[in-house]
């Protein structure tokens, strides 16, 4: 491997981070914890998107100055990925907020917040 | 223990997943496909400075309705799980006591939050921004409200009918460009303007300030859903 750029190293960051994520979702056992390993595991996964939507040497896709508004596909860096993480961000704070209201009703019946008291489901 | 050695398993089969994607990732040098498209032509098609917005109003727009839906969806259900009886709010509300400091700071901050807001949502096509962040500043005003001013009632009433206003004009503007452009959610309805200025790319602003009055309300909604509830224990 080459010299390693901002990209790789983002890359490896989202990779971590969505990892201890993922370790989170299944090893934790307070519900607070695992509703913040899923933002976790949420934003892993957006810091991949934009990383791999990287280019090396290429500017933020806004078109403020005339340079960039001639021949503007080969100076800025790929606008799509961004736009879709910006998707992801809204629809994850949609799931995290509708998370810690179900671990809010579900403290307020039990009064625990402990995973292992839910026994509802489990046969 | 076995549930821990199955995690454990589990973690280290991912975890050798991700470092053959790391150690297999080559950066590509250029745009490619369809977002060579959206670089080249998109000052000529949409008109806006900020290509990330051209793409989320305009390319997918439709994309964003479905995002806006979702959250809408969210704030519908939350509300509805928090449901809470009104009548008693009053008596419980007046024993919050506040600091000076925070109360004094945030008459000042409030104001100046929702108008930095409004400026991130009307300067969504020019500017990193657009109506979601606008919205997420506006709601964050609330919240710094229902902290330090615990007293000021926000009426749900204004809360829905905004919401409602906004979400329903954001369909009819899409409906507009089937019928006056192209198709669905197409910002040609209005003349693109002078590129790089506040009134161009079309519908853009409108439908951004559209977005960020909806999720200002729809945050500000679920927050203060929560409290109201924080409230009645």
């Amino acid at each position: 491997m080459e010299k390693i750029g901002i990209e790789q190293i983002s890359l490896a960051f989202g990779f971590i981070i969505l990892m201890l994520g993922l370790w989170g979702i299944l090893s934790r056992k307070n519900i607070i914890k695992i509703v913040l390993s899923f933002t976790l595991f949420d934003t892993g996964l957006n810091i991949i998107i934009v990383a791999i939507g990287y280019l090396k040497n290429k500017t933020a896709p806004i078109l403020d100055s005339a340079e960039l508004q001639t021949d503007t596909a080969s100076k800025i860096v790929d606008p799509l990925p961004q736009a879709l993480v910006l998707t992801s961000i809204v629809i994850g704070l949609g799931v995290t907020s509708l998370l810690l209201v179900y671990a809010l009703k579900l403290y307020k019946e039990k009064k625990s917040l402990f995973i292992n008291d839910y026994k509802d489901l489990k046969w | 223990m076995l549930k821990n050695s199955l995690i454990l398993i589990l973690i280290l089969g991912f975890a050798a997943i991700m470092l053959s994607l790391f150690l297999s990732y080559t950066p590509s040098e250029d745009l490619k496909g369809v977002s060579k498209h959206y670089a080249e032509y998109g000052k000529e098609e949409v008109g806006a400075a900020n290509l990330v917005s051209a793409v989320v109003v305009t390319y997918r727009g439709f994309d964003t309705l479905g995002e806006v839906t979702i959250l809408f969806l969210t704030a519908s259900v939350i509300g509805f799980f928090l449901k809470v009886n009104h009548s008693k709010d009053d008596e419980n509300t007046a024993v919050k006591k506040y600091s000076e400091i925070l109360g004094t700071s945030a008459k000042i901050l409030i104001p100046l939050m929702v108008l930095l807001g409004v400026y991130v949502f009307i300067n969504g096509h020019l500017t990193p921004g657009g109506g979601f962040q606008g919205g997420a500043i506006i709601a964050s005003a609330f919240v710094l409200m229902f902290i330090a001013l615990p007293q000021r009632k926000i009426s749900h009433k204004v809360l829905s009918a905004v919401e409602s206003f906004s979400g329903l004009s954001y369909v009819l503007i899409g409906v507009l460009g089937i019928i006056l452009a192209a198709g669905f959610l197409d910002n040609q309805i209005l003349s693109l303007g002078t590129f790089g200025s506040v009134l161009s790319a079309g519908a853009i602003p409108l439908i951004y300030i559209l977005i960020g009055l909806k999720v200002g309300t729809e945050l500000t909604g679920i927050i203060s859903n929560l409290k109201e509830l924080q409230n009645e224990q």
